[in-house]
This record gives structure tokens, C-alpha cells and sequence, in this order.
């Protein structure tokens, strides 16, 4: 099945499962993505591990993004699934608000987001929920903040060695 | 004598004394400083890719043993020399600090690469800007990550400056006032 | 135990020990936190904490031009640096759509098979160095010296090499490396063997790894193992296999799967990639004969420095070379992930680019995270001496796992 065929192929089932909650698909270079509404993520990933036909058993990463201008729905987290015996590479995004970032853990069916979805909440804040043990993974626990939103600077800002005028930060 | 002069084994030479028949007498200093130039037990806190090429140092190939510094203390009690190798983040900064505080006089620090010297390319919020911020160093060694020459050079810094170092370092106004500005003891 | 009747040892045996191992601890290979709790010998329950060396890698990338990220993709997996620098370009290559000469391919493709082996055996040496044998690491600190002898010809670098550009090699293998690499095919082939001899059907070495640290395949398909450690449990999963970059399609190797998934199978398979790395290294070389001499990148203006003499010379060159270095390339809006199989399995760069200077977003999908959190549970029910044995198996590098 090429990629073409696939993403009509997985569009399909989502629609008859889920209907409403199936937003939008597109082919992003060599990728089918399928924007899904958040609340039934886990649902969705659960349906596609057991669907016989596609059967999307192995995770291969996850990550969320932070896009400031999108008003109401500002942060995201894209998955990214793979059917090891026929090579079928999906990837699903959701997209929430930032007040409200919360979002379905995937942990019932892959035990390999635990650090994952750790390591997303320890970047944006996002609340993965019914994650067994979600508090920060890389930063320390008082850090405060969550640094890879756009709003928070790289550097550290205890140097005193830089020149600001000659760099022109 | 004529046998170790014959082979390739290098002894040190004596320090300045006064030798007669069946006596030489030296300071104590002098004595010790010796001891301790060729016998730096150094402890490698290693902690990224400085540490791999501080591996390929104590290998066979450039043979750290060459220079009396082969035995490595994995303990903090029974070290000498505390060699940081690799980016220290700031999480990991109250381990440094404990670890140097657990060390026993006398101690010196050697900060291997870009990274434990001043932070390197990694201007990061997480990233300690070198750790001469929490605890005293004796020997930078540039480098990203330095060549194991470079290591070797810095090891022989760190000698030279045992050699040198007087017993009651710790009882000195100089000593005490660091120590204070780092907010040890 | 004891048959007086005043001593108990009822109480000792329920009351369990908590032990912490790391962060800076001799047998852990890099700074992880363990908190253990023991049972006498036996590790009952284990947490595992990890973030000591983060660096912020995707908060930096967002705020460098793509060249420079390179700079950044060293310090991931850092024994095995090269095949990390090549992911990034192949990556940033998908994203800009240029197509790289077979040439350069396949120098590549020579580039990561040796750096697949310099870092199989840092790892095997460290298995070496646990069970009690520290020999043959320094037998193969030798062959390091070999292969970090060629990358130091091919690019200036040892261990952080930033190998390659966009678009193919900063500059073509000269005659010395060429003959570097004769050398490496003749000598890594002894002292491997060497190193074979001394570990493999070795009683002492046999007795300590079968069976320590096991997984099944369900359960590392669950944890998304890659690489040796799932192949090692018996997935037949290769990047390089399943979706060929840099022409492996057209090479012939055995990908190498193990049984029991545990230290012994994964030792096994990386001494196996190690000499299927050498057989890809000379098919690669037969392969080369047919392609042109010297071309060793793509033609784009955006990536590739013009030469020296040209900047001085040439007013369009000049140009280049200012743009090339103030990072300013006409970047497509985009989305790709690309994979490559690294040292310790998939490692991909998933980027969002919206036609800045440097990507929106960088992910790194990098397999010693995502595999290290099954640790804790895979040494429930060890003895702390294999717990430690099959970290090492596992190899775990912290640079890579924190990023």
C-alpha cells in the first residue's frame, strides 16, 4: 500500500470510528497526518494498535509544539506510529488551548510514553491524564516554568561576560 | 643503578639536599611534594563526551600510568585530584559541590574541556557557565573535547603545582579566603 | 538460618534496603540516578532518575541557523558521532529536497559503518570491563586509535568530528585516509577476532551474561526498543533495512537477531553488526571504483562553501560564502522526520521549519531515552551485580539519553 492509499485507508476507518472527532488529514512530505481532536486521542491510538488491517503496535516518538499565534489552539503534541511488519509510518497530531492543556495519556497502550509524555509536561506543561507518574523528567522540580515555550529565553542569564551591544541581542 | 640507567625507566631526581655517606637531608615539603607530583590519584567525574576521550587517555594508546596517574579513585575520600570532564548542568551542580566538599586536603581540580570551563556552545538555562562558579579550579584545559595530549599537559600542570604546594596549604590566610568565597569550609 | 532461638531473623528478612546508585558512580557509565530497593541482594523495586546532563538540544536548534545544529548532533551519541552528523544533514537534505551524488553516498555510508563499529565497541569493551575482564578494553582502545585516525584525516576531530555538509562531505578522502582505511580493514578484523577469543565462548563471561537482564520482544516492542537491544530480543527491526537511506538498499548484510534479549544476545549482536559494518565498508569501496573521482557533494550554493581561492576571487563566491556563514538559505516551510539506524537504534530528527533561518521546532527521537525507562523495570528481581551488567549491555550514554 502506498502512502496515497494509506492515508485514505486510515481516514476512512477514523471517520466510521470516531466521526466527529476526526478533524483533518494531509500528506506532509512522506508522511500521512491526521489532526484528531484531543479527547479521543487514546481511543484513537488504541483503535489503530488493534485495528487487524493496520495494526500500529510500535510508537516511535512523540512530541509537542507550541505555536503562540494559533489563539485556542496554541499547543500540540504530534505521535508518531509505526506497523513494523508492513512499514505503515502515520503520524496524528492534536492541537488544545493553552489554558487548558490537558490532553489523554497514552500509556494504557504503550508503555514507551511514560517518558515521553514526561518529558512533553517537563517542556510545555502539557497535562497527560491518567499518566501514572507525570512530574518533570530533564529539569529540575522547582524550575518554575516550562522552558520550550516560545515565550522563555534559551540563555541563562547569569553571564556577565557578553557583550549585547556588539551581537546585537 | 647502571641496569635502571640502561633501561628506558625514567626515576625522578632527588630534590636539593644535603648527601653524605649513608644520609640525605631535605625539607619535608620538598619530600612530599615529590610523592605526591608522581602519585595523583585523580578522580574522573565524567560526565559526557569529555569523558570518553579521558577513556581513550587512560587506554593503552596514550597510557596515563606513564605519568603516575593511572590509579583511579572512584572514591571522593581518596582522591587528589578531582578531574570535571564534561558539561556540568545545574542539576548536577550539588553533586559537584558535595563530591569536591568529600574530597581530603590536599585536593586540586582540573576542568576538562569547553564544557566544565565555562559552559562551551551550551548557553542553555540548564547548563552551569563553568564550574568555577561552585568550586575552585586549579587547571583549565581547552578543548571540545580536548586532544588526550591536551589531558596529558593538563595532568602535568596539575604536577607541577603539587610539587610546588607547600604541606600546610591549608592553614594559609590565601587558602582560607577562597575556601570562603566558595562558601566552604 | 540460625537454630538459637533469642536471635530472629523474621524481622531482618521482611525490612528491605534502600540503596541509591548514581549520580556519580563508577559502574553506571555516565550520570543516571537508581534508587534501588534491596531485598539482601536482590534489587526489589528500582526508580530511575535521568536529567543531570540536559542541555536544552531542541531550545537551542530553534535558535540556530541548520548548519550549525550539526555542531550540536556530536554531542547526542557521542562514540558514535558521525552517524549522528549524518542523520542531521540526510535530514535537513529531506527537507530542501537535494539529491546527493552516489559518490558521496557511499562515503558515507563508509563514514557511519566505522563509527557503527568504533561505538559496538566501546560498548562490548564496557560488557568486557564489568564482568571483571578489563584486557580487552585495552586491546580495543587500539582499534579506536585506527578509526578515530581516519575521521581525524577526513574531518580534523577525534570524538566530535561535525563531519560533513548539506548536501555530501566538507572535502574528499585524501590518499592517507584511503590508506588509513586499508590499514583499519586489515587490523579491526584481527583484533576483533582477538576480542572474540577472550569474551565469547569464555565460561566465566558465558556464566555472568546468559540470562541476566532479559527482555521479551512484546515487551520491548512495548517500551519502543530499537537497534541492538531490540534486535538482540529478537525484532528484525534496521532502519537501514526497512526504509534505506544513502543507497543501503543496495548493499548485502545480515541483520543480526538474537533469542533471550539478554546481556549475552545483545553482546552478540553487536560483535555480529561489527562484521557486517566491515563487509558493507568493502562493498562500499568495490563500489566507488565505478563512480567519478572527486565529487564528493551535491551543487547547492546554499550549503557547500565555495573554495578559498574563489572567495578571494570571485564576486558570486564571495557572496555565497557570506550567506553560507550568516546562515541565510532559502529554507522551505516543511515537516519531515527522517530516521537512520545509530549506534543504539532509530535515531530521528523530526523538523517543523516555517521558512526562517532555523527550524521552528527540532525533535530528536533519540533511542537511549526511550528504551533506558524500561531499565527499572528490567532489573526487578536481579542481583545488583547484573543490574549493573546490563546497563552496560544496554548502553546507555547519557549525552544522547538527557540531550
Amino acid at each position: 500500500m502506498d502512502k496515497e492509499a494509506l492515508l485514505v485507508k486510515v481516514q476512512e476507518k477514523l471517520k466510521a470510528e470516531f466521526g466527529g472527532g476526526f478533524i483533518s488529514s494531509e500528506l506532509i512530505a512522506d508522511y500521512p497526518v491526521f489532526t484528531l481532536n484531543r479527547d479521543i486521542i487514546c481511543d484513537a491510538v488504541r483503535f489503530l494498535y488493534n485495528d487487524e488491517e493496520l495494526s500500529f503496535q510500535f510508537l516511535t516518538n512523540l512530541a509537542g509544539i507550541h505555536y503562540p499565534e494559533n489563539k485556542g489552539h496554541e499547543l500540540g503534541v504530534m505521535y508518531q506510529l509505526h506497523n513494523l511488519r508492513k512499514n505503515y509510518r502515520i503520524r496524528l497530531k492534536v492541537f488544545f488551548s493553552i489554558n487548558e492543556p490537558s490532553i489523554p495519556s497514552i500509556t494504557p497502550v504503550f508503555k514507551g510514553a511514560n517518558w515521553m509524555e514526561r518529558q512533553e509536561f517537563d517542556f510545555f506543561g502539557i497535562v497527560f491524564k491518567g499518566h501514572p507518574n507525570l512530574k518533570r523528567i530533564l529539569n529540575m522540580d522547582d524550575m518554575g516554568y516550562h522552558p520550550m515555550r516560545k515565550e522563555f529565553p534559551l540563555e541563562d542569564g547569569t553571564r556577565e561576560d557578553k557583550d549585547d551591544k556588539m551581537f546585537g541581542r | 643503578m647502571s641496569e635502571i640507567e640502561k633501561s628506558k625507566v625514567n626515576i625522578v631526581k632527588a630534590p636539593d639536599g644535603i648527601e653524605g655517606p649513608g644520609f640525605f637531608v631535605t625539607t619535608m615539603d620538598k619530600a612530599v611534594g615529590l610523592g605526591r607530583k608522581n602519585s595523583l590519584w585523580p578522580l574522573p567525574f565524567a560526565t559526557s563526551c569529555c569523558g570518553i576521550e579521558f577513556m581513550a587517555t587512560a587506554a593503552s594508546t596514550y597510557d596515563l600510568g606513564r605519568f603516575g596517574a593511572e590509579r583511579l579513585s572512584f572514591s571522593p575520600r581518596q582522591a587528589d585530584l578531582l578531574m570535571v570532564m564534561g558539561t556540568i548542568s545545574k542539576k548536577m551542580t550539588p553533586v559537584l559541590r558535595q563530591v569536591y566538599q568529600q574530597m581530603a586536603e590536599p585536593r586540586w581540580v582540573l576542568a576538562m574541556g569547553a564544557c566544565a570551563s565555562s559552559g562551551g556552545i551550551f548557553d542553555t538555562y540548564s547548563v552551569l557557565q563553568g564550574i568555577d562558579r561552585v568550586i575552585p579550579v586549579d587547571v583549565y584545559i581547552p578543548g571540545c573535547p580536548p586532544r588526550p595530549e591536551q589531558v596529558i599537559d593538563g595532568i602535568l600542570e596539575i604536577q607541577k603545582l603539587a610539587l610546588n604546594e607547600t604541606t600546610r596549604r591549608r592553614n594559609q590566610p590565601e587558602y582560607k579566603a577562597l575556601m570562603e568565597k566558595y562558601g566552604m569550609e | 538460618m540460625s537454630k538459637e532461638k533469642n536471635i530472629s531473623t523474621d524481622l531482618i528478612e521482611k525490612e528491605y534496603t534502600t540503596l541509591n546508585l548514581g549520580p556519580t558512580h563508577p559502574a553506571t557509565h555516565g550520570i543516571f540516578q537508581n534508587v534501588l530497593k534491596m531485598d539482601g541482594e536482590i534489587i526489589v523495586e528500582a526508580e530511575s532518575t535521568v536529567g543531570y546532563i540536559h542541555r536544552a538540544f531542541e531550545k537551542i536548534a530553534e535558535h540556530r541557523n541548520y548548519y550549525q545544529i550539526t555542531t550540536l548532533t556530536d554531542r547526542l551519541n557521542y562514540c558514535s558521532s558521525p552517524i549522528n552528523n549524518m542523520a542531521w544533514h540526510m535530514s535537513v537534505e529531506k527537507l530542501f529536497n537535494i539529491e546527493v551524488p552516489k559518490r558521496a553516498q557511499y562515503l558515507r555510508v563508509i563514514i557511519m559503518e566505522l563509527s557503527r563499529i568504533a561505538d559496538h565497541l566501546i560498548c562490548n569493551s564496557v560488557i568486557g570491563v564489568d564482568t571483571g575482564a578489563l584486557t580487552v578494553y585495552f586491546y580495543i582502545f587500539q582499534l579506536r586509535e585506527l578509526i578515530y585516525e581516519l575521521f581525524e584525516e577526513v574531518c580534523g576531530a577525534r570524538l566530535t568530528t561535525n563531519i560533513g555538509r548539506v548536501g555530501g562531505l566538507e572535502r574528499d578522502f585524501s590518499p592517507k585516509a584511503w590508506a588509513t582505511l586499508d590499514k583499519i580493514l586489515e587490523e579491526v578484523p584481527k583484533g576483533l577476532k582477538e576480542f572474540e577469543n577472550l569474551l565469547v565462548r569464555n565460561r566465566i563471561f558465558m556464566d555472568r551474561c546468559i540470562g541476566c537482564g532479559p527482555i521479551s520482544a512484546e515487551m520491548a516492542l512495548q517500551y519502543s526498543f530499537t537497534g541492538p537491544n531490540l534486535r538482540a530480543a529478537g525484532v528484525d527491526y534496521d532502519v537501514r533495512v526497512m526504509n534505506p537511506y544513502s543507497s543501503y538498499e543496495e548493499f548485502d548484510f545480515i541483520v543480526p537477531v538474537g533469542t533471550n534479549g539478554d546481556t549475552y544476545d545483545r553482546f552478540m549482536v553487536r560483535e555480529e553488526e561489527m562484521w557486517q559494518s566491515l563487509s558493507i565498508i568493502k562493498q562500499a569501496r568495490e563500489k566507488l571504483k565505478k563512480e567519478p573521482e572527486g565529487v564528493f557533494n551535491a551543487n547547492v550554493p546554499d550549503f557547500v562553501l565555495p573554495p578559498k581561492e574563489e572567495v578571494y576571487n570571485n564576486m558570486e563566491a564571495l557572496i555565497y560564502h557570506f550567506k553560507i556563514v550568516m546562515g541565510e538559505a532559502n529554507v522551505p516551510k516543511g515537516e519531515i522526520y527522517h530516521a537512520v539506524e545509530g549506534g543504539n537504534g532509530e535515531l530521528g530528527f523530526y523538523i517543523i521549519s516555517d521558512g526562517g533561518r532555523s527550524p521552528y521546532r527540532m525533535h530528536i527521537r533519540r533511542p537511549c531515552f526511550i528504551y533506558y525507562q524500561a531499565y527499572a523495570e528490567m532489573i526487578k528481581g536481579c542481583l545488583l551485580s547484573d543490574a549493573i551488567l546490563t546497563m552496560s549491555s544496554m548502553n546507555v550514554i547519557a549525552g544522547e539519553l538527557d540531550a
